[in-house]
């Protein structure tokens, strides 16, 4: 099947509930996608056929849903799968990277040691929208010395610029889709 | 049961996974000794090795559905859920999934805690595998457990990488047979990031 049909697919198995987590915002939602195999294995082979020739060494998937796409592919590709975290989850010592959120703050966690020198990563979420926990995962891989190839999307919300916010990082967005 | 006692004594790869989970002496408290799958993570062989033995089990018992504990069972399900060609459910933590839920409780040491899944996700009549990490008390997947059977499906397994019988011997959980491949360690000689 041919990229354009799989990620014309990718977009119609998407579901948009109105007004989550707050009155204004198009939530999107790709537990529909998870529910239709043929989908979500597409959705994962078309970032397996991007970087398997890439040598990238490290997938970073930021918690939670970009665990559930990030894993497949770091075992498809043969890279580590590094989970980058909220507060006080990972066990062992952390570094921590604070990012701004509309109202207040958040803070990403990654495991001392997980991430070396050399080695280049690719991070994964599912959806890209300002961009902030994004450049907050990319500041995190970076302080342990590695290089961020690209950042991995299945959606990215145009309207809120998250694209020129990771290009003004120095690293280059891949979306399926837009919402 | 223990992937040992039941058709994989002697793998190799069974060693190969226990040896690259990192004890985490007194997380998130004093006398927890935590089970860090971490470092499977940073292991490609043996993060593959995992999921292997769990898609050998599992891709021709007619499985529709992997439903996954949040988080870390979102990092074992979804390989899975693609390699037996599986519907994958995520069961989260309250107010994170955005469409109509149905909400299981379950108690905790000191209070309750909530698990969540979608309505519509799994149809009734569908064999339902859960996974997650690491299976300790048995509350969690007891309350996904429900979850399940409450849409009508049935839950064939529960699958996790690290676990002990919850009472000596006994590997069920309500009934519904509970598969590990590894025994938690006490100590950690040998693993470093």
């Amino acid at each position: 099947m041919s990229s354009a049909d799989r990620i014309s697919a990718i977009k119609s198995s998407l579901r948009v509930i109105p007004n989550f987590p707050k009155p204004g915002i198009m939530f999107q939602d790709i537990t529909t996608l998870l529910l239709d195999p043929k989908v979500f294995k597409d959705t994962v082979d078309l970032f397996i056929e991007r970087y398997k020739n890439e040598n990238i060494s490290v997938v970073a998937g930021i918690e939670a849903r970009g665990f559930l796409f990030g894993p497949s592919i770091a075992l498809a590709i043969g890279a580590k799968f590094v989970p980058l975290r909220k507060p006080k989850k990972l066990p062992g010592e952390v570094i921590s990277e604070k990012y701004i959120l509309e109202y207040g703050s958040d803070c990403l966690e990654m495991h001392v040691g997980a991430v070396k020198s050399g080695d280049r990563a690719l991070i994964v979420d599912d959806l890209i929208a300002t961009g902030g926990t994004v450049c907050a995962a990319m500041n995190l891989v970076e302080r342990a010395g590695a290089e961020v190839v690209e950042c991995a999307c299945v959606i990215e919300v145009p309207k809120l610029k998250g694209r020129e916010r990771l290009k003004s990082c120095g690293i280059p967005l891949y979306a399926l889709v837009e919402s | 049961m223990f992937a040992e006692e039941n058709g994989l004594h002697g793998d190799p790869r069974i060693k190969a996974i226990s040896d690259a989970i990192r004890v985490v002496p007194h997380f998130p408290k004093p006398g927890i000794m935590f089970q860090d799958i971490t470092t499977l993570l940073l292991d490609p062989k043996a993060f593959r090795y995992t999921v292997d033995i769990f898609v050998d089990r599992y891709r021709d018992k007619n499985i529709s559905v992997v439903a996954g504990v949040e988080a870390r069972g979102f990092i074992f399900g979804p390989p899975i859920a693609l390699a037996i060609g599986a519907k994958f459910v995520p069961l989260r933590k309250p107010r994170k999934l955005p469409g109509e839920v149905i909400s299981e409780a379950y108690v905790l040491e000191y209070g309750t805690d909530c698990l969540e899944m979608h309505v519509g996700a799994v149809q009734p009549g569908e064999s339902v595998l859960i996974v997650d990490d690491l299976v300790a008390t048995g509350g969690t997947l007891s309350a996904a457990i429900r979850l399940l059977e409450r849409a009508g499906a049935e839950v064939v397994e529960c699958a996790c990488v690290i676990g002990l019988p919850l009472v000596k011997g006994n590997w069920r959980l309500n009934g519904v047979p509970l598969y590990v491949l590894v025994e938690p360690r006490l100590d950690d000689l040998e693993c470093t990031l």
